[in-house]
Parts: C-alpha cells; sequence; structure tokens
C-alpha cells in the first residue's frame, strides 16, 4: 500500500515520457494530475490511522536489495508521523502545482509539454521515495532523484544558455552536498552497523551525548549536514538556488520552495536522536541557519526580479528552519516548513501569473498597477505576503513565531541563545520589507511598461491589458491562499491557549521507538495530556521545560516583539514604496555601494569562481588536459604507433629486393651459427 | 692414407669458394654453379666420414643429394630461363620487385 | 702413392673451382666445374667409394653439367656486364666486400672448426685414420644397393616423387607464354 504512493507518480513519469509524444495535451496533462491526485488519496488513507492518536507507524519492505556482508539493506519504506505530514505536502501542494501547470505551460508543443510533466512526475515519485525510506540508502535514492529531476527542470529550456548553465551549476552544488552525505552516511555505517533510521537512532540512544567536542557522532552529522546545506541551499552552497529559478515558474514552486529544498530540513528531523547526540553540530546548524537567513534576506531587498526575490526568500526560510533544528525544536522547523511549503507556492504561482499575464516581464521596474487587472492574483499574492511576513493568526506568525521562541529560551537538546534570537528577529523585518516592496512594485502604483508589446518567452498574447490567471491556475492559487490562513492552526501554541497540536503529533517521530527512556516511555497520549495543562514542567524525566507560566509570558511577549516586527516591516515597505519611490532611489544612491553589494550577491559567485572553479579549471586544462591526456596517455599511444613504424621502416630496409643480399644474410646467419657452437 | 681430417680440410675450402661465389658473382648461372660446388663439397665430406666409420650411409646420402641437386638444377635453370625470356639479363640484381 | 693422388685431385679440385668463381665467361665455368667434378670423382675412388664416383660422373658430371651447358648455349649469356647504375644500397662494391668479407670469415670459422675437431685427437665418431679393414664393406654396391632399399627405401620412393615434381616444374616454368 505504502508502495503506491511514490510509485503512482512513477506509473506516470513513464506514461508520459515514452507515449507523451504522441498524446494530446489534455490527456498527458491529465494523466500527471490523476497520478498525483491519486498519490494524495492515498497518503491520506495510509496516514489516517496515524492522525489520532495511538497509531503505529507501518513499514513495507518492497524488495531485498543490498545483501553483503554485515551490511543489510532492504528497500523498505516507513510510514511514522512525519513522514506522514510530509507525503500530505509534497502530494497535496504537489497535485495543486501539477493542476495549475496545466494552464502555464499551455503554449508548449505537445512533446515539450509532456516531458515538462513527466519529469514532475519522476520528480513527485523520487521526493516520495526520499521522505518514505526507512534508510540512509533508500533516502539517499530519492536525495539523488530529486537532485537530477531538480537539473532536468530547470533547464527545462535547454536551448537557452543561461538555463542549461543554471541546471549543471544546480546539479554540481548539489553533488558536493551529496560527497559530504555519503562520507556521513559510510561513517555511520562504521560506528553503528546499520543504516535503518530506528537502528541508528536507536544506537545513538545507547551513548551519551558528545558535549565535549568532536566525537563519531558530530563528524557524521557534521558530515550529514553538508549535505543538507547542498540540497537546502544554506551557506555556502546556496548558490544555485537563485539561478535555478530558470526553470519554469511552477518547478520554482514545487521544488525549489515547497518540496526538495526541505529535503535537507527532513532529512535532519528524521536522524533528530543521533543530531541530539551532537551538541556542537546543533550549534554550527543553528548559527548557519541564521546566518544565512541574514544574508538571504539583505540580498532580496535589493533584486529586481521577482522570482530572484522570492528564490532568496526561500533561502532565508530555509534558514529559519535549519535555526529550529539548530536549537533542538525539531516539531518546529517541520512546523514552518509545512507552513512555509503553502505560502511560498502560493507567492510563486502567483508571481507566475504575473509573469504569464505580462507575457514574460519579469522586471520589477517594469510592473506596476497590476491590482486592477490581477484581482484574483493579487489577493492571493497579499495572503502570502502577510503569511510570510508574519503577520498575527495566519499560518506563517504560528510557525516562525515558534521557533523564534524556542531560539529565545532553549529546549532540551540546546540552551537557546539571544544573540540568534536577534538575528532571527532582524530577518523578520528583512522579510516583512522586501516582501511588500515586492507587493507594492508590482500590484500598487502606476504601470510602469517597458514596452506593452508582448515579447519573450511567453510566445505572445498581443494583448492590449493584462489578462488575470484562468481558472486552471486561479484555483490552486485560491486553494493554497486558504490553506496559508488555516494551516497554522495546527500548530497554536499553549501560551495562546492552544494545544501545539502538531508538536504532540510528530514528537513520537523524534524519539526512539521501544526504548524505555526513564520513567516510562512518553506515549502521544501522554504528552499531549501534559501539554493541555500549562504548569510547571514535571512528567516525565527530562521533558517539557516549555509549559512553565514564565515561559508563557515570555512567549507572548516575544509574539507581540514579532507582530511589531511584521507591521514596522509593512511600514518601511509602505513607506518606501508606495508613498515616496524617489526617497527608495535617493537611499540608493546615497549606499550605492552597499547597494551593488547587495545587488551582487555579496560577489559570492564571483569569488567562488576565482578561488575554485578557474583554478580547477586551469588545472585541468594545463596539467591533466594537455600534460596528462595529450603527452602523457596519447602520446604514448602515439608513440608506440611510430615507435612501431619508425621500427618498421628500418626494418624493411632489409627487403631489399636482390637475391645476394639474402643469400649474404644466410650466410651470415650460418657463419653466426656456427660461430656460436663453436664457442660454448 | 691422407687423415680424414684432409678430406674435411678440403671440403671445407670448396664449400667457402662455392660461398663466394653465390655471392660475387653476376650471373645467375653462375651462381647456380656455385651452389652445385657447395653440394659437391658436402658431399665428399659425407662420403669421408662414412669411410671413416666403416658405414654405407655417407654414400647413401650423397646418392639423395645428388638426386636433389639435379632436380633443384632443373627447377632452377627452368626459372632462369623464364627471367631471360622476361627481362633480358641474367644478373640477380635486375630482378628487385620484391625491394621496399 | 695415394697421398700424391690425393694432393693431385685436391689441387685440381680447388683450383678449378676458383676458377669457375673467379672468371667471366659463363661457358669457361661450366667446363671448369666438370673438371672440378672429375677430381671429385677421383677423390671418391681413393675413399674407396666407387659407386659414388661412377655415380658422380654419370649424374653430375653427364647430366646436370650438360643441362647447364645447353641454358648457356640456349640464353647466348655474354660476357657478364657491369653492374647496372640504378641500383645502389647493399649491393655493388660494397656488396661485393661484403660478400667477400663472408665467406672469408666462413672459411676460416670452418678450417678452424674442422682442425679443433680432428686434430685435437680421436674420437670413436670421428676417427683421424681410415682404417683399413673398412675399405671392403664400405665399397661393395650390394651393400650400398641392401642399404638403400631396405633401411632408406621410403626416402629413395620419395626422391623419385620428387624428381617427377622437379621435371612438372621445370617443363611448366619454361614454358613459352602465348
Amino acid at each position: 500500500m505504502l508502495l503506491l504512493i511514490p510509485l503512482l507518480p512513477f506509473a506516470g513519469f513513464v506514461v508520459n515520457a515514452f507515449l507523451g509524444r504522441r498524446l494530446p495535451k489534455s490527456v498527458s496533462g491529465g494523466i500527471a494530475c490523476l497520478v498525483m491526485i491519486g498519490a494524495f488519496l492515498v497518503s491520506v488513507v495510509s496516514a489516517w490511522p496515524l492522525l489520532g492518536h495511538g497509531g503505529h507507524p507501518i513499514e513495507q519492505v518492497v524488495f531485498d536489495w543490498l545483501s553483503s556482508g554485515a551490511l543489510r539493506v532492504p528497500f523498505a519504506l516507513r510510514l511514522d508521523q512525519l513522514s506522514s505530514l510530509m507525503i500530505l505536502v509534497v502530494t497535496g501542494i504537489g497535485s495543486l502545482i501539477h493542476i495549475y501547470s496545466v494552464g502555464y505551460m499551455h503554449e508548449e508543443t505537445d512533446s515539450e509539454y509532456a516531458r515538462y510533466f513527466s519529469y514532475l512526475n519522476l520528480f513527485a515519485s523520487f521526493m516520495l521515495v526520499l521522505v518514505l525510506g526507512a534508510s540512509f540508502p533508500v533516502m539517499f535514492v530519492g536525495w539523488e532523484g530529486v537532485g537530477l529531476c531538480s537539473y532536468l527542470l530547470i533547464g527545462f529550456y535547454y536551448a537557452k544558455q543561461s538555463a542549461a548553465d543554471a541546471g549543471k551549476k544546480a546539479f554540481v552544488v548539489n553533488r558536493i552536498g551529496d560527497f559530504g552525505f555519503i562520507l556521513g552516511m559510510l561513517l555511520i555505517f562504521v560506528t553503528f552497523e546499520t543504516l535503518d533510521f530506528q537502528g541508528v537512532a536507536a544506537a545513538a540512544a545507547l551513548r551519551a551525548p558528545e558535549t565535549l567536542g568532536m566525537g563519531v557522532m558530530t563528524i557524521a552529522t557534521l558530515l550529514l549536514f553538508v549535505g543538507a546545506t547542498g540540497k537546502s541551499a544554506q551557506l555556502p552552497l546556496h548558490v544555485w538556488l537563485p539561478d535555478a529559478m530558470e526553470g519554469p515558474t511552477p518547478v520554482s514552486a514545487l521544488i525549489h520552495a515547497a518540496t526538495m529544498v526541505t529535503a535537507g530540513v527532513y532529512m535532519i528531523g528524521r536522524n533528530a536522536v543521533l543530531f541530539s547526540h551532537a551538541p556542537m553540530t546543533l550549534e554550527i546548524v543553528a548559527g548557519i541557519g541564521v546566518a544565512t537567513a541574514l544574508m538571504a534576506g539583505t540580498i532580496g531587498l535589493v533584486q529586481n526580479d521577482i522570482k530572484r526575490v522570492l528564490a532568496y526568500s526561500t533561502v532565508s526560510q530555509l534558514g529559519y528552519m535549519f535555526l529550529a533544528m539548530g536549537v533542538g525544536a525539531y516539531a518546529a522547523g517541520i512546523f514552518h516548513l509545512y507552513t512555509h511549503a503553502f505560502f511560498k507556492a502560493l507567492l510563486f504561482l502567483g508571481s507566475g501569473a504575473v509573469i504569464h499575464a505580462l507575457a514574460g516581464e519579469q522586471d520589477l521596474r517594469n510592473m506596476g498597477g497590476l491590482k486592477k487587472y490581477l484581482p484574483v492574483t493579487y489577493w492571493t499574492f497579499l495572503i502570502g505576503a502577510l503569511a510570510i511576513a508574519g503577520v498575527p493568526f495566519l499560518s506563517g506568525f504560528f510557525s516562525k513565531d515558534e521557533i523564534l521562541f524556542k531560539t529565545f529560551v532553549g529546549t532540551e537538546h540546546s540552551h537557546g541563545s539571544k544573540l540568534l534570537w536577534v538575528i532571527g528577529a532582524m530577518t523578520s523585518l528583512l522579510t516583512a520589507i522586501y516582501m511588500f516592496r515586492l507587493v507594492f512594485l508590482t500590484f500598487h502604483g502606476e504601470r510602469r511598461a517597458a514596452a506593452v508589446s508582448s515579447h519573450d518567452a511567453h510566445g505572445g498574447h498581443g494583448h492590449g491589458a493584462p489578462h488575470d490567471a484562468p481558472p486552471s491556475m486561479a484555483i490552486p492559487l485560491v486553494v493554497l491562499a486558504i490553506g496559508s490562513v488555516v494551516a497554522g492552526f495546527v500548530g497554536v501554541p499553549h501560551a495562546l491557549g492552544g494545544h501545539n497540536l502538531i508538536e504532540g503529533f510528530l514528537e513520537p517521530s523524534f524519539e526512539v521507538h521501544r526504548t524505555a527512556e526513564a520513567a516510562g516511555a512518553p506515549t502521544a497520549e501522554a504528552v499531549s495530556e501534559a501539554r493541555a495543562v500549562p504548569l510547571t514542567g514535571q512528567g516525565e524525566a527530562g521533558e517539557a521545560t516549555h509549559a512553565a507560566p514564565a515561559d508563557v509570558a515570555t512567549e507572548r511577549m516575544l509574539m507581540a516583539v514579532s507582530t511589531g516586527i511584521a507591521v514596522a516591516g509593512i511600514g518601511v515597505a509602505m513607506f518606501f514604496w508606495l508613498r515616496r519611490p524617489a526617497a527608495a532611489a535617493a537611499l540608493e544612491r546615497q549606499f550605492s555601494g552597499v547597494h551593488r553589494l547587495l545587488q551582487n550577491k555579496y560577489y559570492l559567485d564571483e569569488i567562488y569562481n576565482a578561488v575554485i572553479v578557474q583554478p580547477i579549471k586551469q588545472l585541468s586544462t594545463g596539467a591533466l588536459w594537455k600534460s596528462m591526456d595529450v603527452g602523457l596517455i596519447d602520446g604514448t599511444v602515439n608513440g608506440v604507433g611510430a615507435g612501431v613504424q619508425g621500427f618498421s621502416t628500418s626494418l624493411r630496409r632489409l627487403q631489399t629486393g636482390s637475391v645476394r643480399t639474402y643469400a649474404a644474410s644466410l650466410f651470415l646467419g650460418a657463419a653466426l651459427i656456427l660461430g656460436w657452437y663453436l664457442w660454448s | 692414407m691422407v687423415p680424414l681430417s684432409h678430406y674435411l680440410l678440403l671440403s671445407g675450402l670448396l664449400f667457402s669458394i662455392g660461398t663466394a661465389g653465390v655471392f660475387l658473382r653476376r650471373n645467375l648461372i653462375t651462381v647456380l654453379l656455385s651452389i652445385e660446388i657447395m653440394l659437391n663439397a658436402v658431399n665428399l665430406t659425407f662420403v669421408a666420414v662414412g669411410r671413416a666409420q666403416g658405414t654405407v650411409d655417407g654414400q647413401i646420402i650423397t646418392f639423395f643429394v645428388m638426386t636433389v641437386a639435379a632436380a633443384e638444377a632443373a627447377v632452377g635453370l627452368a626459372i632462369v630461363i623464364a627471367l631471360f625470356r622476361h627481362r633480358e639479363t641474367l644478373s640477380p640484381d635486375a630482378f628487385t620487385s620484391l625491394k621496399w | 702413392m695415394d697421398t700424391f693422388a690425393f694432393y693431385v685431385f685436391a689441387a685440381i679440385a680447388v683450383i678449378a673451382s676458383l676458377l669457375v668463381v673467379g672468371q667471366r665467361n659463363p661457358m669457361y665455368s661450366v667446363m671448369l666445374l666438370i673438371t672440378s667434378f672429375g677430381a671429385l670423382a677421383g677423390l671418391y675412388v681413393l675413399l674407396d667409394a666407387p659407386f659414388t664416383a661412377v655415380t658422380q660422373i654419370i649424374i653430375y658430371a653427364g647430366a646436370i653439367m650438360v643441362l647447364f651447358l645447353f641454358v648457356v648455349m640456349l640464353l647466348n649469356v655474354p660476357r657478364e656486364e657491369p653492374l647496372p647504375r640504378a641500383i645502389a644500397g647493399m649491393i655493388g662494391p660494397s656488396g661485393m666486400r661484403i660478400g667477400a668479407v663472408l665467406s672469408l670469415l666462413l672459411g676460416v670459422e670452418m678450417l678452424w672448426a674442422i682442425s679443433h675437431l680432428t686434430l685435437g685427437g680421436q674420437s670413436d665418431l670421428l676417427p683421424n685414420d681410415f682404417r683399413p679393414e673398412y675399405a671392403e664393406p664400405v665399397s661393395s654396391v650390394a651393400n650400398i644397393g641392401r642399404a638403400l632399399f631396405t633401411e632408406h627405401a621410403f626416402a629413395f620412393e620419395v626422391t623419385s616423387v620428387l624428381i617427377l615434381v622437379a621435371m612438372v616444374g621445370a617443363v611448366v616454368l619454361a614454358r613459352k607464354e602465348h
């Protein structure tokens, strides 16, 4: 049953890949959407028992995969609370994006259309394998697979040089991360002799946390984190995500906002027990997360391409998720992953609608005043922007606040850090500012079209006024907007009288099963019971410091602060880009150096190019290519040939054609042989 | 009686002369003649040693050598005639088609 | 007496051979070779091998040399021509010199070998002196015939095939093309 979930999209891939060229668009698109919706339904059915209390994880072994000596890895899928949430997100939002794509990609040719959907289905299939995998290798299959699909989809318009380059960049940077992942996986196998997630967690739980520094678990988790950095676009391997915007917008929405880039966060959540035993790694994770969040926020402030702003926003929000994981608030991180999937996908799809309406225009400076032409798009986009800014009671508010709260007070796995909270709060401010800059520049003000006539990638509508999204695109927007509003209600914290259902729901996934921790294993029921009463933190050993009254007050105070930050951010954006655009331009001129630094993304790409890419190219060209390949290897091969040739040339002079010479050589030989016999 | 060694020396000498003739002469027929000299030298050796050992084997071999020499001379001369018809010359140096 | 005869025959053989190799006219070469064969026949007689001597005269001097004579006269071979200019390298004066040197080398080697073998001492296989008692069995034609037709009968038969092949080959090769 579990196997159906990744298998359905895979079947869609097979059909569209092999037959797509000959199918009309309605059929290929229809098949793709149907398999996704089917996968969603199966996911709901499979996850249903887990949603109540007393559900047990399901495991399904598909076939015996690796078996060599001590290594036994069956291809097994496992559904527990964490993965059930993930599959619902992937299949649910995935289905919506497939439906959206039906409208968005409509101008492509039949074969291109089918190719697009085949890749998209393949991606979904791999992502589901990643999330459902019960062991590292199975997850890695999905990990690599989504990386491949990312490459295929970023470079979808392969005839365009920049798209092809972006695809390559994504794949190569991902690979660097994957290298770390593989090393981590190997180290784990050597240390724990198992690669099964449950097995590793159980073995790790038997050890003491490595508080004193670099133990085996610290190194392994750091290596795994390198992989997460690559896949989830954190510093320093974030450079591929902005370029990945070359792909079609639904791709950016699905892969680079809602699902693939969250794989790193998911991986840490999956291995929560292991990471909890490596405090140093957690600190590094939190540090890098928050640094990335801040950095990306600053860059997003000055970008002029609508998708780039959203891309940097994604990097920044991913930083938040890693911050959460780094302070041990695993549930909070996953919660933010879940809410972020809604509003980020919404924002990307909305931007897609804008681009579609403007026949390919993506520069903010050429937009404006679209509010009256694209009402549905505008209102849904606005909801998404409000959610991401952290306006109270929308989904983003709850999840981001949970993260910031946990950062401030700490968890059972970490002390929490006021400094990190400050940086996180600053980033919140930046988020609100750049998001609303985007909203105001795109939808408000006057229309600043560069040239109203249609040109560019979208095949040209030639319409006078931009038109709003067609139903296939509008419906997903509306659904996602609704989601952005209500999704957060599963995580209403105790401070506001809620039960924080999602934290309780996910808690078992972050612990080891069937292991009697001190004083009775906390089951899902017992924990949520404890949560319902905001009491002092007694109860299970080492559990629940979060329910203390002092904490409740702190939480409420922090919530008020974040709300203030969000409002302030919106206000700043309103000032600069709604009321007085001239002020923005003046500020830009005054701090032109800083502005240029930010616009060029801190010149990181250039630095990488100079420090890493060019030397490798030089090495490859000069040393490896010219000296070794051409010189040594070709030289040897050619040399052998030339040598044989030279030898033959001198040897063939023996063929003088003269009988007497031959006779002479005969006698010479006879004389030599005779001499040999005589002298020995 | 002359000791065996004298006969052997003589045949060696004749053989060398024949060898020299094969190289040095520029007439195919003379080359063939030199080859005959060599064969005869060998015959002499066989007979002499056979006499020294007291067996007829030496003479038997000589018999066969002579037969083969006859066959070889016949075929060789036939070839010489064919070559002469082709090129009008009997110098071995004229036939160099197999030169590289 | 025998010794004297040996030296005479030996001298004739060597000188005739030298002249065969040395002088220009092919006709003279053939004749001189016949002389040499005659001398060798004499040597065979001295070695108590009359059958071989007679065979030598009949086959070599009588048949083979006559064949050579026919060919020489048929082809009307002139005196030897000088070397054509076009051919260089291993052939030519340098080639000749090399050839001469090689022959000299070979000759010296053989002489050395032979003297080393025989003058050193006696051995059973290569006794230096001819025993008189061996003269009788060696010279008997009956013995030769017996050995030829019993021990070496196969070689005998094969030789007859060889002669047939040579005959056919000679005819085919020397045929005029039409």
